[in-house]
């Protein structure tokens, strides 16, 4: 149990080049974070300075208030699961368990080793596997075996390192599931780095969201998604990701795109005055419907685009349309920029529309799009900043999740302590 | 894989004519052993009659003072050959697999251009420059040679069995709760293990086997090892072959051999690392 905080950490390699530059984090006692981002982004190096394995160049790690930058990682007493599993090939199940109990001989009699390890065996259902040798384990079960190793021993806080990366899908979304629950009973604070969005939301009570070594924004999922700071944020946030429209200001808050000019309410309108005149629009694929399913009265106060159907994917519960766009050349670089920076592979501008699956459209169809002109966000194409963005929204929905991470924590002790 | 019977057929020749290939020679030398002197030209593959006649001439009788003090040198000088060039290896070997430095990919491969180095073309400075110095016909004399032999092919293979170990594991373990010296010990030394066996076991093979070196920088029983002192032997009589005391001896000599690959079999199998990381 403890409190991990990160104040104005660099990390520079001998060539002077920052990996991560200037990060300061601020990790609750019984906390899930989530460092996310795309390769390079020094997620992972945060992680290993945190336990240890790297140094710090600048900057002050504490733990539970205490300055722990020249302590060695077995004086930080934290648990780790590694991306590859690290376990002993050498040392049966059993025996990678005890090994963090062994190592300190004091502390755990023979008999309470084999009850923890027994214990964390029990939790992981690794109980008839406890004999073998990590070489004779399926992936997922050399992933438990992994954190067992962890949890076995009362460490002050789990660090996880892609952990789910080797596991196939399928396994992937099982193990997903167990980290939660398991981390929700032990109420252990755990940083979890990933570069996969789906494991960020759904995982973390905050997230972290890392670019080229510095962070771009911490906060909940809910703000991430519906209040991200920049550009970056909220094209990495979502799935399939946020669409962005090279857009003209044309005054008033009306917005000229490829696809017709829309009016963004008044609020937002009074947020972009001197704003340039070229922008970017972000609209989630999800905003957007088929505007022949709607009624009037829902099409009643909604912004409607119309444009080609070059793609439709049928996918039982949704329809992706994809319609592609010429962007504007001013704009282009700004979305190439972008899109190397999401570990894209400069594929064509085009805007992917998440449609009810009863959609009739198809290839080749001209399709009206309909949007609640609120859901769109607006960029500056030079900075990147989110113009639209609403602080004090943005602090109301941190706060709401922060209460029900709260409470849905002391539920999961009350019921541990209560069994 | 499913083999159909006609390739389970074939395999199974295969592995009999190999066998036979491989074993024919160590049965041959194994019966001629075990003739006795009239025996020898008896025209047959196996001897008329079983005789130990030869092993007790070596061990007890006219060639005791040829092989005894041979087979004490053979053994000493290959062991203490095979423990320094480990050793050396190891160290060089370590660094090489862990360590960035300049000049490394230099080491590794003069150590592979030195074991293809002829022999023959050292002995004779060796021979003059021993002479002189007074390490001709000792047992220094021949280790320093031997380490030649074995120290570059002993870098070669522990360097290939370094690179396969998941060095992440050395930080797990430390992240654990091990010290660093810990973390060598419980994690890193048993997986090495298999690797310096492996190295040992052909670097004492090597040693072991040496003729050249040990028929010309040698004169005397003081350092001569066994296959040198087998070309010194003599049959009971001038007018006979020591054919037989000289099989005899070859089979005193693989029977440590044997024995040694025997016993580490296991530990020569590789693979005892993998499961450790993902795959």
């Amino acid at each position: 149990m403890a409190e991990i905080a990160l104040s104005n950490i660099v990390k520079r390699y001998g060539d002077g080049f920052p990996a991560v530059n200037n990060i300061s984090l601020h990790i609750d006692d019984g906390e899930f974070v989530i460092l996310v981002g795309p390769s390079g982004s020094g997620k992972s190096t945060v992680l290993r300075m945190i336990v240890g394995l790297e140094d710090i160049t600048e900057g002050d790690l504490l733990i539970d208030g205490e300055r722990v930058n020249e302590k060695a990682p077995r004086d930080r007493d934290l648990a780790m699961v590694f991306q590859n599993y690290a376990l002993y090939p050498h040392l049966t199940v059993y025996e990678n368990i005890a090994f963090p109990l062994r190592l300190n001989k004091d502390a755990y009699s023979e008999e309470e080793v084999r009850e923890r390890v027994q214990r964390a065996a029990q939790l992981l259902e690794l109980g008839e596997h406890l004999e073998r040798k990590p070489a004779n384990l399926s992936g997922g079960q050399r992933q438990r075996v992994a954190m067992g190793r962890a949890i076995v021993r009362d460490a002050k806080a789990f660090l996880f390192d892609e952990p789910l990366s080797n596991l196939d899908a399928k396994l992937r979304g099982q193990m997903r599931t167990e980290i939660a629950r398991m981390q929700r009973n032990l109420g252990v604070t755990t940083v979890y780095v990933t570069h996969d969005q789906t494991e960020a939301m759904t995982l973390g009570d905050k997230v972290a969201v890392l670019k080229r070594g510095t962070l771009q924004q911490y906060a909940s999922p809910q703000e991430l998604y519906r209040e991200p700071i920049n550009i970056f944020v909220a094209g990495f946030i979502g799935s399939p990701a946020m669409n962005f429209l090279p857009v003209t200001q044309l005054g008033g808050g009306q917005l000229e795109s490829a696809f017709g000019s829309f009016t963004v309410p008044p609020e937002q309108a009074r947020r972009l005055q001197g704003a340039p005149e070229l922008l970017i629009a972000g609209i989630r694929p999800e905003a957007l419907q088929d505007a022949d399913l709607l009624s009037p009265e829902e099409l009643e106060g909604r912004a409607l685009l119309s444009a080609q159907v070059d793609q439709t994917e049928w996918l039982g519960s949704e329809t992706y349309a994809y319609l592609p766009f010429e962007s504007d050349p001013a704009i282009k670089e700004a979305l190439e920029e972008l899109d190397r920076d999401l570990d894209g592979e400069g594929m064509r501008t085009q805007v992917v529309a998440a449609l009810d699956p009863l959609s009739r459209v198809r290839e080749g169809d001209t399709i009206s799009l309909a949007f609640d002109p609120a859901d769109v966000m607006v960029f500056d194409p030079e900075s990147g900043a989110n113009l639209t963005r609403d602080e004090e929204r943005a602090a109301e929905i941190t706060a709401r999740a922060e209460d029900q991470r709260r409470r849905a924590l002391e539920r999961a002790q009350a019921e541990t302590a209560g069994r | 894989m499913k083999m159909t019977p006609v390739t389970r057929i074939l395999w199974i020749v295969a592995f009999a004519l190999i066998a036979l290939w491989a074993l024919f020679p160590v049965v041959w030398i194994l019966s001629l052993s075990l003739k006795s002197s009239s025996d020898v030209s008896n025209r047959q593959f196996w001897p008329t009659e079983i005789s130990w006649e030869n092993y007790q001439l070596i061990i007890d009788g006219g060639a005791r003072d040829l092989f005894l003090p041979a087979l004490r040198n053979s053994i000493g000088i290959s062991l203490i050959a095979t423990l320094i060039a480990v050793l050396l290896a190891t160290l060089a070997a370590y660094a090489i697999a862990r360590l960035d430095f300049p000049g490394k990919n230099f080491v590794l491969y003069s150590s592979l251009a030195i074991t293809v180095f002829p022999v023959i073309s050292i002995v004779t400075p060796l021979f003059n420059l021993w002479s002189q110095i007074g390490l001709y016909d000792t047992w220094l004399g021949l280790i320093i040679p031997y380490l030649s032999l074995t120290v570059p092919i002993s870098i070669w293979t522990l360097t290939s069995f370094f690179r396969e170990i998941p060095w992440e594991l050395e930080q797990a373990a430390q992240v654990d709760g091990a010290t660093p010296f810990q973390a060598f010990r419980k994690v890193i030394v048993p997986l090495a293990l298999p690797g310096v066996f492996t190295t040992a076991i052909i670097a004492f093979f090597i040693a072991w086997n040496d003729f050249l070196y040990g028929i010309s920088l040698t004169s005397t029983s003081a350092a001569r090892p066994v296959p040198a002192a087998l070309s010194f032997f003599t049959g009971a009589s001038q007018f006979e072959e020591p054919a037989g005391s000289i099989a005899a001896a070859s089979i005193v000599v693989t029977i440590p051999v044997i024995i040694i690959v025997l016993l580490f079999q296991r530990q020569i199998v590789s693979g005892l690392t993998s499961g450790a990381v993902k795959g």
